[in-house]
C-alpha cells in the first residue's frame, strides 16, 4: 500500500504543499491585478453578464421554491405556538441569514463555477493560454482576473435576486394559499428583519461565497492537465472543493458574525 | 543558444545543445518524433527555463530577465503552434487583431487596415468574419500566422507548419514562410517533419535526435551526411539507429510461444 510508504507519503505532502503555495501566489496575483482588470471594464462586463445574467433563471426558479418550502415548513411548526403570522419573518430571516448566500453559492459552483473551469482548461488544452504568453499577454491579466471580478459582482447581486424571489414564493405559499394576514406578513418581516446584522451578514457571506466559488473554479481550470480526462476532472474538482468549502466558511462566518 | 540542457522534472530531454540562429534566415529544426524539436522552441520562446546553459536572445539571456523583460521581448517573436491555437470566441479577424489591440494605441480604422493587410498577406480577407469553428485546419494555421506577423515581429516559429496540409495548402505555406522570412527580413524556425518543403526554405538545417544535435549544416551538407541516423531519417528506412518498436519483451515470450508444449 503506497500510504505505508513513508517515501510516497512525503512525496505526496510536497506535492499537496506545492499546489497550495502556487494557489496562494495566483490568489495574491488575481487581487493584485484587480485595479487593472478594472481599466477595462468591458471584459468585466461581458464575463458578468456570462456567470451573472446566465445564472438568473436557475437562481430565480430555486429561491421560488425555496420560498414555497419555507412557508410551508415554517407555518406548519409556527401554527403550533399560535404564532402563524410570523412565518414571513421567518422565511425573510433564513433566506437573507443562511440559504440566500449559501444555496446561491451552491448554485453558482454548479452553473457557473463549472463553466469557468471547463472554459480555462479547454483554452489551456487548446493552447490558446500558451499562445497568449507568447503573445507576451499575461492570461492571468487578460482572462482570469476579469472573471474573478464578475464573480465577486455577481454572487451577492445572484443572492439578493434568489432571496427576494424566495420572500415572494413564501408570500404567495402563506397569504394566497394558506390564508394568513397579509398585513401581519409584511409587517413583521418590516419589523424583525436588520439591515446591518441580518441583510449586511447576509451579503458579507455572499461576498466571502462569492470569492471561495470563483478562484476555487479559476485555479482548477488554470491548473488542470490539459487533457479531456484532465478538465473533467477539474470540473468536478470544482464542484466538490468549491461546495465543500462553502458549507465550512458559513460556520465559521456563522459563528464569527454570532459572537460579535 | 549556449551548452543548453533542459528536460521535464528528471527526464532530460535536451543535453548541451549548441545552436546559432542568424537573422534574417530560415533554420530547419528536423528529427525523431520526440527528439526534443518543440523543446527547442520552447527554450526559444522561454516557455520553458533551461537546467543549464544559456538561451540568448540578440545577447541578452533570456533566464535573467523578468516578466516585464521577457514580455518586452516576447512582443519581438511570433509563434505559430501547430493547432494554431486560435482564440475560439474570436473571429478571425478579432483574432488578428488581439496582439495589436494588446500592444498599441492604433486607432479602429488603422487597426482594421493592419488587420486586412496580414489577413491578405495569408490568403484570407475574405474569411475576416468566419470563427475559428469555421475555417478548416489549414485556414486555422494560416490565421494563426497572420496574427503572429501583425507585430512584424524580428523571429518567428513555426511548430510543424506543413503537418496535416494538402499539397496546395502545403505549397502555400512554404511559399509563405520564405516569402515572409524574404520580405520582411525576419529570423524563421520551423520544425517540421517534413523533408522536401524544410529542405526547399531552409538555408541551415539542424537534426535533433535522442536529445542531442545529431547534425546542422545546409541542406546540401545534411543530405551528403554519413551520420547512420540521419541517413535513415532522410531515406525513411526500417532499419537503423532509431529502433521502430518501444522497447519490449521478446515476441516470443510475450505471446507465450514455445511456452505452452
Amino acid at each position: 500500500m503506497n500510504w505505508l510508504n513513508p517515501a510516497w507519503v512525503g512525496r505526496a505532502v510536497l506535492a499537496q504543499m506545492a499546489g497550495i503555495g502556487a494557489a496562494a501566489v495566483l490568489f495574491v496575483r488575481l487581487v493584485a491585478l484587480t485595479p487593472l482588470a478594472l481599466r477595462r471594464f468591458t471584459l468585466v462586463i461581458e464575463q458578468t453578464f456570462f456567470v451573472g445574467n446566465r445564472s438568473l433563471s436557475i437562481i430565480g426558479v430555486s429561491g421560488l421554491f425555496v420560498g414555497f418550502v419555507l412557508a410551508l415548513q415554517g407555518y406548519y411548526t409556527l401554527q403550533r405556538y399560535g404564532s402563524a403570522e410570523a412565518v414571513g419573518l421567518l422565511v425573510a430571516l433564513s433566506l437573507v441569514r443562511e440559504l440566500g448566500p449559501v444555496v446561491t453559492a451552491l448554485l453558482f459552483a454548479g452553473r457557473a463555477g463549472t463553466s469557468l473551469t471547463a472554459e480555462i482548461g479547454l483554452m489551456k488544452a487548446g493552447e490558446q493560454l500558451a499562445a497568449m504568453e507568447m503573445m507576451a499577454v499575461d492570461p492571468v491579466r487578460r482572462v482570469l482576473a476579469p472573471r474573478f471580478i464578475a464573480g465577486l459582482i455577481s454572487m451577492p447581486l445572484l443572492a439578493a435576486v434568489f432571496s427576494a424571489v424566495g420572500v415572494l414564493g413564501g408570500w404567495a405559499v402563506a397569504v394566497l394559499l394558506i390564508g394568513i394576514d397579509e398585513g401581519a406578513f409584511w409587517s413583521q418581516m418590516q419589523g424583525g428583519v436588520s439591515w446591518w446584522s441580518d441583510v449586511g451578514n447576509g451579503a458579507i457571506k455572499s461576498v466571502v461565497f462569492g470569492v471561495t466559488v470563483t478562484f476555487v473554479a479559476l485555479w482548477e481550470g488554470y491548473d488542470c492537465k490539459p487533457t479531456p480526462e484532465g478538465v473533467s476532472r477539474a470540473t468536478t474538482r470544482t464542484v466538490v472543493t468549491s461546495s465543500l468549502a462553502v458549507l465550512a466558511l458559513d460556520f465559521v462566518l456563522t459563528a464569527m458574525m454570532f459572537s460579535i | 543558444m549556449r551548452g543548453v540542457t533542459c528536460g521535464y522534472g528528471d527526464r532530460i530531454i535536451l543535453s548541451n545543445i549548441d545552436i546559432d540562429l542568424p537573422r534574417g534566415k530560415v533554420i530547419g529544426v528536423m528529427g525523431t518524433s520526440g527528439g526534443g524539436k518543440t523543446t527547442l522552441l520552447r527554450l526559444i520562446g522561454r516557455q520553458l527555463a533551461p537546467m543549464s546553459g544559456q538561451v540568448l536572445f540578440d545577447g541578452i539571456d533570456l533566464a535573467k530577465l523578468d516578466r516585464h523583460g521577457l514580455y518586452a521581448l516576447r512582443r519581438r517573436m511570433g509563434m505559430l503552434f501547430q493547432f494554431g491555437a486560435l482564440f475560439t470566441d474570436l473571429s478571425v479577424f478579432d483574432n488578428v487583431a488581439f496582439p495589436l489591440r494588446e500592444h498599441t494605441n492604433l486607432s479602429p480604422s488603422m487597426i482594421r487596415d493592419v488587420v486586412l493587410m496580414k489577413l491578405d498577406a495569408v490568403g484570407l480577407r475574405g474569411a475576416r468574419n468566419l470563427m475559428p469553428s469555421e475555417v478548416s485546419g489549414g485556414m486555422a494555421r494560416r490565421v494563426a500566422l497572420a496574427r503572429a506577423i501583425a507585430l512584424d515581429p524580428d523571429l518567428i516559429m513555426y511548430d510543424e507548419p506543413f503537418a496535416g496540409l494538402d499539397p496546395i495548402s502545403l505549397g502555400s505555406a512554404s511559399r509563405l514562410i520564405r516569402d515572409l522570412s524574404q520580405a520582411l527580413g525576419v529570423t524563421s524556425v520551423v520544425v517540421s517533419h517534413d523533408v522536401e518543403e524544410t529542405f526547399a526554405i531552409a538555408h541551415h538545417i539542424v537534426f535533433v535526435a535522442n536529445g542531442v544535435i545529431a547534425a546542422q549544416g545546409t541542406p546540401d551538407e545534411i543530405r551528403a551526411s554519413t551520420d547512420p541516423l540521419v541517413h535513415q531519417f532522410f531515406t525513411a528506412s526500417p532499419d537503423g539507429p532509431v529502433e521502430f518498436h518501444y522497447p519490449a519483451a521478446s515476441v516470443t515470450e510475450d505471446f507465450g510461444v514455445g511456452g505452452r508444449a
